[in-house]
């Protein structure tokens, strides 16, 4: 026995050995075993595996000594231990058949060598784990899609339910009209119109006569009216595009263009027109009186308006809005002017050209018309216009007048006395020349000349109005200290008006003499510069733009002279004042600054008597303070220096009742402060409640007011969503992906299931089959 | 002399009707109107009273029933219809408008232990299994016993049956949403989430005791509340079973049964105390308690369609009918009533947080066993909270770990 155990442990240690070289080899196994029969072959081998383990000849095959009918299953392994069947050991007999077939045998061999074994397969439950596992990733990407939705309907400010939106069916009318009958009489009477022409009032839409067009058309035809439309409809969007692009455009100066052509075409089809066919003339005249009628009894351009009132602020400081404002007034007048048609008993006989003279208003009279043609149109239209031409045509002929001229339409706006004395006078001659004119000239005249000679001679007259004009500015030169004459400053005479006592207060004021060298200098710079007259006065007409440039200059300078005078008189004072103190100061800050720094660097000394201070102070404004209700004066004399009597203050002094006592009175090293209400402590939040996260948010919301005593209605009302609104009596579903968007699976889960036999369960497997054999 | 009149126009004061209101012009100019909080406080705090005075939830009783109510199913197409199982296999069809019952069947011999209706509401399914439950597009419908069993309506084998553990499952619920996913619970403790297209189990999480039913939230696809025994429910995400969004308590005795209402924001409890509750999907505690001295253990609980009732089926035969909104007016609001109520709940929500406003909004008047329970379980909470703290101090660092309050009722999740 002991042999056998020393053997078994020795087998043992080869086995170990064995099974560093050949772990599938376990051929050892047998020796435990023991079976009667193989017991000398056992220990045969046993001898030769001790005798093999020197280490020289390890790996001897062992070789089946006899054949035995009984194989022992645990044998036949065992044979062979050392050694794995190669796969070219068993193709050597084929190598001798053919040599071809044998290579590709050997290649597949190869092939099949290379191949893994196949793993076993997992555990049962292993698998459904990891079917499990799939499926779950799977449904949570399926549900991650909601994740936008759910976060949306949480943070949304208000949810309606039920969600999903009720499409309302859009019914054509003639459907809801069908079952409907007019009963109203105002529905029958309408009803009957529609009847007797015929309007279709039930489906189709089509009235009986377009249906018989509609089948009436050919093919070709329908073509062609297709193409024509189509043409059309180009056409028009064309037109449109152009008039939009035309519309946009800003330039006066092209727009003051299309106006005139405008007129002038208009002329032309009125002179056509009076040619052809003189009553629808006379037609057209009557409308322009209508019109001019609407005009007056109108307010426009009557400068009432919310823009001209803006604009008569504006018109003290800006040239331009002035400009605006007499084009307004001016062409009131010209829409208001009455036009005196030619029918009047005088001008009847007398010839169109001098009817034109007459229809000429009043007010624009003194510059002699180009008589272009006898038409009233053309005089209405372009009174204004003519006006400038006159002026373009001869500037050196006529430079006075223009600028009288000009002045005088200044004049309408704001008369100055004396101008509307001279253009009475105008008006004077004015009216006695034409009266002279009527009477002289008895023959039709047509000619140019004779008027050209009338207008000299108007233009005399109005020289030496001019004249007069001027001298009168002259005279008022020295009474006011800084205007200029000229022509301009007839033209700026309303705003130098304004201006005068605003320089008469500055003289007053500026009191230096550097301050009056500086103002006679820019007064002379200014006589220098408005003393040109004439020429300079002329192209400063011809183009308005210059104009603004001078006052505005002017107003600049007295701007300038202002500020430095206010800088100059007061700074010294001020820093006479202020210097000294400042730097006062900053000695002493420093100072206290160091005493600071000291005082704290030792201020350890002093934290109790401050603490007590402290505390004596907390008390005695704690302390419930006496009312003193004396009146002086009152029962005694009063005065100065005199007090109300000591009897007299203790009658009428309250005395206070003594508080509780505090609750800090026994301990001297604490204060206790004791103005919480307890009372007001029940209806204020101790803690700041949770989704906010500092107190001024809280207090925040709690401060802005959401009722409809301090909100308008609106706000109200939206501040008042509720935040989930239901309606009553509708059945609220749950959510589906079609209610916000998502397209819901084609699939049904029935038929998906259908799909997946394999998970059917067992019974309904058998079943199914059992459907399939019958 | 210009003279300048006061002129008004009358459309600025005048009404239109003599029914309408007097038009008030208002200068809304804040520094003329001082003491707004104060006065918007007062107002809130009115509003609050008010509330607590109209709060009178309980509606009607239906009975009729000559056993305990076990089950209840809502018509999915009819608000007024109503479908009920005893505890004697009697299913009673109730039209609530009315008040009575409609018909009697006696559809088993024993429990009536599940009902539910098709989708269509032609027809309804009464089940002896622990559970049932309508798919809520198809003609299908689950069961639960040993396993999860799916059936075609016309077929008298189930097309699918999906089992994981061998514990009985008491419920189980069609996801309403992503109509293939179900959840059941079982008696082991656990909840298990199927889906029924890939008819396989999805996970599973096991509580620390036994789950009553669960139900999903119908407006969330992937949230669902289960009530347990341990008094709480527990709001999950699906995609995260590990930690419950939300666990609510408040409840002093096992919860029964739960619904959520069809806005998804809130959900209804019943539980084994005699009360139904009230939760806030969002909140922990309960916003509302009812209970009557009659009514006993409630096994059943569902929130009606239109979001306004719960109805309660209870242990003594009785079907109850509460308003959702205890304080709520019924029928029709005239525009300034509306305008009101909502001004009302806004101030009411802007002043939750004052002491006084707060107690008085959450006053309720409790049965004597729920409050005495509740004072109770505050007691051992605190106790057990405590000792918990003292632990955690006088160990050492590191050696006691921290549950968060959400996990510690949390077993196990199995992949």
């Amino acid at each position: 026995m002991t042999a056998s155990r020393a053997a078994k442990s020795v087998l043992a240690l080869s086995q170990q050995e064995e099974l560093v070289d050949l772990p599938e080899d376990c051929p050892l196994n047998v020796s435990e075993d023991e079976e009667d029969s193989d017991g000398e072959r056992k220990h045969q081998k046993l001898l030769e595996t001790i005798s093999s383990l020197d280490g020289k000849n390890r790996h001897k095959v062992a070789e089946r000594s006899e054949a035995s009918l009984k194989v022992s299953e645990f044998n036949v392994s065992a044979e062979g231990s050392g050694e794995k069947l190669v796969l070219a050991d068993l193709l050597e007999p084929v190598k001798t058949s053919s040599s071809l077939s044998l290579a590709t045998v050997k290649k597949q061999l190869n092939r099949v060598k290379s191949k893994k074994t196949v793993e076993l397969p997992l555990h049962k439950e292993e698998i459904e784990r990891i079917h499990r596992e799939v499926a779950f990733n799977k449904t949570s990407q399926v549900l991650s899609k909601w994740d936008p939705i759910v976060l949306k309907n949480r943070q949304a400010k208000q949810l309606v339910f039920p969600l999903e939106k009720e499409q309302s069916a859009f019914a054509p009318i003639e459907h809801v009209l069908s079952g409907w009958t007019a009963r109203t009489p105002l529905e029958q009477e309408v009803f009957n119109l529609l009847h007797k022409n015929k309007q279709p009032v039930t489906d189709p839409l089509l009235t009986p006569m377009e249906k018989a067009s509609l089948k009436a058309m050919s093919l070709e035809e329908a073509k062609m009216r297709r193409a024509e439309l189509q043409r059309a409809r180009a056409l028009q969007s064309y037109y449109e595009a152009r008039a939009r692009r035309e519309k946009k455009i800003k330039s006066k100066r092209y727009h003051k263009i299309v106006k005139k052509e405008k007129a002038k075409r208009a002329l032309k089809a009125f002179e056509q027109l009076r040619k052809v066919n003189p009553a629808a003339a006379l037609e057209e005249l009557k409308k322009i009186e209508k019109a001019r009628m609407m005009e007056r009894m109108s307010l426009k351009h009557q400068n009432s308006g919310k823009w001209a009132k803006s604009k008569a602020i504006m018109a003290k400081y800006d040239l331009e809005a002035r400009q605006a404002m007499q084009e307004q007034l001016a062409k009131n007048k010209e829409l208001t002017q009455k036009l005196q048609v030619a029918s009047e008993s005088e001008e009847e006989e007398r010839g169109a050209e001098e009817t034109e003279e007459l229809l000429v208003p009043d007010v624009v009279n003194e510059v002699q018309m180009n008589p272009d043609g006898p038409n009233p149109w053309m005089l209405r239209s372009c009174t204004r216009d003519i006006k400038e031409a006159e002026a373009h045509e001869d500037p050196e002929e006529l430079p006075d007048p223009v600028a009288h001229e000009v002045s005088e339409s200044e004049g309408d706006e704001r008369p100055v006395a004396e101008e509307e004395i001279l253009l009475k006078e105008v008006e004077e001659r004015r009216s006695l020349r034409r009266r002279s004119e009527l009477s002289q000239d008895a023959e039709p005249v047509g000619s140019q000349e004779t008027k050209d000679s009338s207008s000299q001679e108007v233009l005399s007259e109005l020289r030496a109005l001019s004249q007069k004009f001027k001298k009168n500015h002259q005279s008022r030169k020295p009474k006011a200290s800084s205007v200029s004459t000229g022509h301009q400053v007839q033209r700026e005479e309303p705003a130098l008006e304004e201006e005068e006592p605003l320089l008469l207060q500055r003289s007053k004021r500026v009191q230096t003499v550097e301050e009056l060298e500086e103002l006679e200098k820019e007064e002379c710079s200014q006589n220098q510069e408005f003393l040109r007259p004439g020429l300079k006065g002329q192209q400063l007409e011809r183009n308005p733009n210059n104009l603004p440039n001078a006052p505005k200059e002017k107003k600049k300078k007295e701007q300038m002279i202002d500020l430095q005078n206010l800088l100059s008189t007061k700074s010294p004072s001020v820093k006479s004042l202020a210097v000294p103190t400042t730097l006062e100061e900053m000695d002493d800050e420093e100072e206290r600054d160091q005493k600071q720094m000291i005082k704290e660097a030792f201020a350890g000394d002093d934290v109790i008597r401050d603490f007590l201070k402290e505390k004596r102070e907390s008390m005695e404004a704690s302390k419930p303070k006496d009312v003193d209700l004396t009146l002086p004066g009152w029962g005694e004399w009063g005065g100065m220096g005199l007090k109300p009597s000591t009897k007299k203050r203790r009658r009428f002094l309250i005395k206070a009742p003594e508080g509780p006592p505090r609750k800090d009175k026994n301990l001297p090293n604490v204060i206790i402060n004791e103005k919480r209400n307890i009372h007001a402590a029940a209806h204020q939040v101790q803690v700041l409640p949770y989704p906010f996260t500092h107190h001024s948010q809280f207090e925040r919301t709690i401060q802005t007011p959401i009722g409809s005593t301090w909100n308008t209605q609106r706000a109200f009302q939206k501040l008042t969503t509720p935040k989930v609104v239901t309606k009553p009596g509708h059945i609220i579903k749950p959510i589906k992906p079609e209610d916000v968007g998502y397209r819901s699976s084609s699939r049904s889960d029935l038929s998906v299931m259908q799909r997946n036999p394999k998970r059917l369960s067992a019974s309904h497997k058998k079943q199914l089959k059992k459907n399939s054999v019958d | 002399m210009k003279v300048k009149m006061l002129s008004r126009n009358p459309d600025t004061y005048v009404r239109e009707t003599k029914l309408d209101l007097q038009k008030v012009p208002r200068n809304y100019d804040p520094t003329l109107h001082p003491f707004e909080v104060p006065r918007e406080y007062v107002r809130a705090l009115n509003a609050t009273k008010l509330e607590r005075v109209f709060a009178k939830p309980f509606l009607a009783s239906l009975d009729g029933h000559r056993d305990g109510v076990n089950c209840l199913a809502k018509h999915p197409k009819s608000l007024a219809t109503v479908l009920s199982g005893a505890c004697d296999g009697e299913v009673k069809i109730w039209n609530l408008s009315q008040r009575k019952c409609i018909r009697t069947i006696q559809a088993h011999e024993g429990f009536v232990r599940g009902i539910c209706t098709r989708f269509c509401g032609t027809s309804f399914f009464t089940t002896v299994y622990t559970g049932i439950d309508h798919h809520w597009k198809e003609p299908l419908f689950a069961t639960c016993g040993q396993q999860v069993d799916i059936w075609d309506e016309q077929k008298t084998n189930p097309i699918c049956s999906m089992t994981w553990g061998f514990d009985s499952i008491s419920s189980v619920k069609f996801n309403p949403i992503e109509t293939f996913l179900l959840g059941s619970c079982a008696s082991d403790r656990n909840i298990v989430l199927y889906d029924m297209r890939q008819a396989t189990p999805l996970k599973k999480v096991i509580l620390d005791m036994r789950t009553n039913t669960i139900c999903w939230n119908p407006m969330e696809a992937f949230i669902f509340t289960a009530a347990n025994e341990d008094y709480n429910l527990y709001t999950f995400d699906m995609r995260a079973l590990d930690t419950p969004v939300m666990v609510h308590m408040d409840h002093v005795s096992a919860v029964l049964d739960v619904d959520y209402s069809p806005t998804g924001k809130e959900f209804v409890s019943a539980s084994f105390d005699k009360s139904i509750r009230i939760f806030p999907v969002a909140r922990s505690q309960s916003r509302e308690v009812y209970h009557t001295k009659r009514m006993q253990h409630v096994i059943c609980v569902k929130w009606t369609s239109d979001n306004k009732y719960i109805m309660c089926g209870s242990d003594e035969m009785n079907i109850r009918l509460w308003k959702a909104n205890a304080s709520e007016k019924l029928g029709v609001l005239t525009s300034r009533e509306k305008a009101a109520k909502d001004y009302n709940q806004k101030l009411k929500e802007k002043f939750q947080h004052y002491p006084h406003i707060k107690r008085i909004s959450r006053h309720r008047h409790l049965p004597k066993s729920i409050y005495s329970q509740i004072q109770e379980q505050r007691i051992m909470k605190e106790a057990r909270r405590r000792k918990e703290v003292n632990r955690l101090k006088h160990s050492k660092p590191g050696s006691v770990s921290i549950v968060s309050k959400k996990k510690k009722h949390i077993v196990a999740v199995v992949k």
